[in-house]
C-alpha cells in the first residue's frame, strides 16, 4: 500500500537545463567564428550593378575594400558631391591610391572594388591604371547576383 | 558550532545565469553577422607598362572588337548590337563553327578587345563584360563536357589548365576614349 501511494505522489522530473549553457555556448563559438566584422564605415554611397557571372571571393582576409562613390549627403558639405575614392575609412586623392595600397596590402591581395553603378568609367579606369602602378592586379568587381536567363 | 562550521560545504556560484549571458552574446553575434558571401566579377590586370610598348599586331580576323561608347551604345565589329547578343557573339567568335574566313583560326589566337569612352557608366561597362565572361564560361563548359564530362566548375586544377590553354581567357582593354577632348 505504501508502494501505490508512493507511486502517487512523484511528480514528473522538471527538465534539466543544465545542458542549456552548452548548447547556447556552441551556437555562440559558430556565430563568433563565421562573423567577419564590418572594416570600415563606408563614407559613399554604392548602388552595385548585377551581373551573372559571378565568384565567391575565397579568402575573405586578404582582402582590402575600396569603394567608389558620391559622399553621403550628410558628408556633402565637407566631400562634395561629385564621386570620391574611399579606402579604409578615409576619402582618397587619385595619386594617393598607389602608395596606399603598397603599404597596406601585400601583393597576393585581392582588391575588392565596390563601384557605384553611375560612376563613369574614366574615374574607374584611373583607379585602375594606379592599381597596376602599386603592383596589385587581382581586382574583383563587386556585384550583385543576376538570375540567368 | 565550530564544528558545524567547518563541516559546511564550500558556497556554489550559482550558473543559472551563464545561460543568459550567453544568449546576450549569442544575439549580438546574430545581429552582426551576414552569412552572405561577397560576389563578384574577378579579374587580373595587365601589368603596368611605363613605356607603353605598343602591343604585337593581331590580324583582324582574330580580334573581336566590343565598344562601348559614351552613350552607352554597343557596338560589335562596328555596328550597333543589343546587349543580350554579345554572348552568342562571343561563343561564335571563339568556336568559329562553320569556319568563317572572317572569325579567328584557332580560338588560342582569339582576342576580345574591349573599349570604353571616359563617360561610359560602370554598370553598362560591367554589363558588357559580363555577357563576354559569359560567352567564355558557357564555350568552357562546352568543352568541359565534351572532353571531361563535367562542368567546367566541377574540374581539377590542371583540368581547368587544359580548358584555358584551349580557350585562353584574352579580354584586351584599350585606354578609354575621351568624348570631352
Amino acid at each position: 500500500m505504501t508502494k501505490f501511494q508512493s507511486k502517487k505522489e512523484k511528480q514528473k522530473p522538471a527538465v534539466s537545463t543544465a545542458s542549456l549553457p552548452d548548447i547556447v555556448f556552441m551556437l555562440l563559438f559558430f556565430f563568433m567564428v563565421v562573423t567577419v566584422m564590418k572594416d570600415a564605415d563606408q563614407l559613399v554611397e554604392v548602388r552595385l550593378p548585377d551581373a551573372t557571372e559571378l565568384k565567391k571571393i575565397k579568402n575573405r582576409t586578404d582582402v582590402q575594400n575600396v569603394y567608389i562613390g558620391k559622399p553621403f549627403k550628410s558628408l556633402a558639405s565637407t566631400a562634395g558631391s561629385a564621386p570620391r575614392i574611399q579606402i579604409n575609412d578615409k576619402f582618397v586623392e587619385m595619386d594617393e591610391v598607389a602608395l596606399i595600397l603598397k603599404k597596406g596590402t601585400k601583393e597576393k591581395d585581392l582588391i575588392n572594388l565596390r563601384v557605384d553603378k553611375d560612376v563613369t568609367m574614366g574615374m574607374v579606369t584611373d583607379v585602375k591604371t594606379e592599381f597596376r602602378k602599386a603592383e596589385r592586379l587581382r581586382v574583383n568587381y563587386m556585384a550583385l547576383q543576376r538570375e540567368k536567363d | 558550532m565550530t564544528s558545524k562550521k567547518k563541516r559546511r560545504s564550500p558556497i556554489e556560484i550559482n550558473a543559472g545565469s551563464m545561460a543568459d549571458i550567453a544568449f546576450l552574446l549569442l544575439i549580438f553575434f546574430l545581429v552582426t553577422t551576414t552569412i552572405t558571401a561577397e560576389k563578384g566579377i574577378q579579374v587580373k590586370l595587365p601589368p603596368y607598362d611605363i613605356g607603353g610598348t605598343p602591343p604585337p599586331p593581331v590580324p583582324k580576323r582574330n580580334v573581336l572588337n566590343v565598344l562601348v561608347n559614351f552613350n552607352n551604345d554597343l557596338l560589335v565589329e562596328g555596328e550597333m548590337e543589343e546587349l543580350v547578343n554579345l554572348k552568342n557573339r562571343t561563343i561564335e567568335f571563339l568556336t568559329n563553327p562553320n569556319n568563317s574566313a572572317d572569325l579567328p583560326t584557332s580560338p588560342k589566337k582569339a582576342v576580345v578587345s574591349l573599349q570604353n569612352d571616359r563617360s561610359t557608366d560602370y554598370a553598362t561597362y560591367l554589363a558588357t563584360y559580363n555577357e563576354i565572361r559569359a560567352g567564355y564560361n558557357h564555350v568552357w563548359d562546352e568543352y568541359a563536357k565534351a572532353n571531361f564530362n563535367e562542368e567546367y566548375e566541377n574540374l581539377t586544377v590542371p583540368q581547368k589548365k587544359k580548358v584555358q590553354e584551349e580557350y585562353p581567357l584574352v579580354i584586351s582593354e584599350a585606354e578609354p576614349s575621351d568624348i570631352s577632348k
